[in-house]
């Protein structure tokens, strides 16, 4: 619902924390959901916004992959099979080495949108 | 009056019911990430409406024409071209995929035949020109009709050739590519009223580009910290002033937004106004900061006020008054006390549009379980309504939503816990001049207009 003229939605949670205080539940719904939070990951950063949380947003996209470890690997393992990455094809850092088949398979980008097919509705309206 | 029992009531000063108009795109269950919209921009005329996805289409609907012929079709939008507009792409140098997911068009104001549009994923935004051809030339000397060249010695008469005409045929040409001018992921692109500049925001910097010239374009703004161990925060999105084509504001991921003046200095680094509300520092807590993030922010059309969307709110700021905004609308206030769990399954970092009507009178958001929200500035009423399937009947008007939060559920209000945070409507957009909207839920464009339209 539309807030009166001024008031932000902090005004808001502090008339909520207000209210809650008078029925013996001291904690706003936000304060109690970051005690939730802070008892499921107890070694969450303190700052949220801070450097490292953004940084991660910076970084979307990154690729690692080293050839060199890529060839040597390929060297040491000549006469095995390299072991095929897991379920998740996505993440190829760490300890196993990349090969071909692992590499999510670029997508071929020439197929026409559903919205253009013939399989879109349309509902017409009358007068 | 149409308050609760009708399709909204929100809308103008006369009470508008909502009905269903049209939906397009699949029906499967099985999305492909592909065919997720991720952009909807209705053109200046509104008679084209342009969707882009993240698969790097673009598709663009036409408005029928009014006809005698079919005159159920008023107002129905079809089909009028689509295109691929960007490529998956691997830039081998920084070991860096770039999605080619379309995050913004903009359309160009109209100057002759053609449209044209801006498209723009994380790195590369394009000029795209849409143009019709009805017509062929006919009779030529030195070929034949299939495009076989003749043997010159073997023409013994010259003719002009003649037009004739051909069935419309819809072309979408990319006609200039900016590229190569930003480090981080695009957010924004906007046109501005000079009809001859644009600019780009990624995470930390805008451009400034002239739509002729692509090899180069000015930076006029650049947050990035000497030391990127003291980053703080990033931009989220950017806007021209509708009239004014020396100002811009961009928004931040702190909640703040920042008006610039092109006039006062090349590099617009310092701001010539600072809009931030005042927090209350007892309620702050580990969620304080991203929930105020802001995901959206647009100008009103008079030029007069801005829009700016956070996780749980739409705030409308009067560019006068910097200190605070105006008015502050609750989208899904519900939402406060799961925000542990929001956090935990990324959804606390959707980033929602939001837009106006063409007169500023209502504004425009969307909210989880594919609800969509309409306030109405001037009567203050405000109507939740969904995109779905099941209201999707011909002349259906739909029927306001209400999310139950706790104690008794009424007979269908829908409670928090019963929400379906899978279905997102991020992407909304209003015909500048008349009551239709295009909603964007997953996979599937909905378009909805007012009765009386």
């Amino acid at each position: 619902m539309a807030a009166a003229l001024g008031t932000g939605g902090r005004g808001q949670e502090a008339g909520q924390e207000k209210q809650a205080m008078q029925h013996k539940d001291p904690i706003a719904p936000e304060r109690a959901e970051e005690l939730k939070l802070k008892a499921k990951y107890p070694n969450l950063a303190q700052k949220p916004g801070g450097s490292d949380f953004l940084m991660k947003r910076l970084q979307k996209g990154q690729k690692y992959f080293d050839s060199g470890d890529y060839n040597m690997a390929k060297a040491k393992m000549k006469n095995k099979q390299l072991p095929s990455a897991g379920p998740d094809k996505n993440l190829v850092t760490g300890d196993h080495i990349p090969t071909p088949q692992d590499l999510p398979q670029r997508k071929s980008s020439l197929v026409t949108s559903k919205l253009a097919g013939a399989r879109s509705t349309s509902i017409l309206i009358g007068p | 009056m149409a308050g609760v029992a009708g399709g909204g009531g929100v809308g103008g000063s006369n009470d508008f019911q909502w009905c269903f108009s049209q939906v397009k795109g699949a029906i499967d269950e099985d999305v492909a990430e592909a065919d997720i919209i991720s952009t909807v921009e209705f053109n200046y005329s509104g008679d084209l409406l342009a969707t882009g996805d993240k698969g790097g289409r673009v598709v663009i609907f036409q408005r029928e024409q009014e006809s005698k012929s079919r005159p159920y079709s008023r107002g129905e939008y079809n089909v009028y071209s689509t295109f691929q507009s960007h490529e998956p792409e691997f830039d081998y140098l920084k070991s860096l995929e770039i999605e080619e997911k379309i995050n913004k068009i903009r359309w160009l104001p109209q100057q002759n035949a053609a449209h044209f549009l801006l498209s723009t994923n994380d790195k590369t935004i394009k000029l795209w020109k849409i143009s019709e051809r009805d017509k062929r030339a006919e009779g030529y000397n030195l070929k034949d009709e299939d495009g076989r060249l003749r043997d010159p010695f073997r023409i013994t008469a010259l003719r002009v050739p003649i037009l004739k005409p051909m069935d419309l045929m819809v072309e979408a040409s990319p006609r200039r590519i900016f590229a190569n001018a930003h480090t981080y992921h695009i957010n924004s692109i906007s046109v501005n009223s000079d009809h001859e500049t644009y600019l780009s925001a990624d995470d930390l910097r805008i451009n400034l580009w002239h739509l002729e010239i692509t090899d180069r374009s000015f930076n006029i703004v650049d947050i990035k910290p000497a030391n990127m161990e003291e980053l703080t925060e990033v931009i989220t999105a950017a806007e021209f002033h509708p009239h004014h084509c020396n100002v811009f504001v961009y928004s931040s991921s702190k909640g703040t937004i920042r008006l610039c003046d092109m006039r006062s200095s090349a590099l617009c680094d310092r701001h010539s106004k600072f809009f931030e509300e005042p927090e209350d520092p007892s309620s702050r807590s580990f969620f304080s900061e991203i929930i105020s993030s802001i995901s959206d922010v647009k100008f009103s059309h008079s030029g007069r006020y801005m829009m700016t969307r956070d996780y749980l709110s739409v705030k409308v700021w009067d560019l006068n008054m910097e200190n605070r905004p105006v008015e502050t609308y609750q989208v899904h206030e519900y939402l406060r006390s799961k925000l542990c769990s929001l956090y935990e399954n990324d959804c606390i970092f959707d980033k929602f549009e939001c837009c106006w009507n063409g007169s500023d009178s209502a504004i425009m958001t969307g909210s989880y379980n594919n609800f969509f929200r309409m306030f109405d500035r001037n009567t203050r009423r405000d109507v939740t309504l969904e995109a779905s399937r099941e209201s999707s009947k011909p002349r259906a008007v739909l029927k306001p939503r209400k999310v139950c939060t706790g104690g008794k559920r009424k007979k269908d209000e829908i409670s928090v816990d019963s929400l379906d945070f899978n279905k997102k409507i991020l992407h909304t957009a209003w015909h500048p001049m008349e009551n239709i909207i295009a909603v964007a839920a997953t996979n599937n464009l909905y378009i909805f207009q007012d009765k009386i339209n």
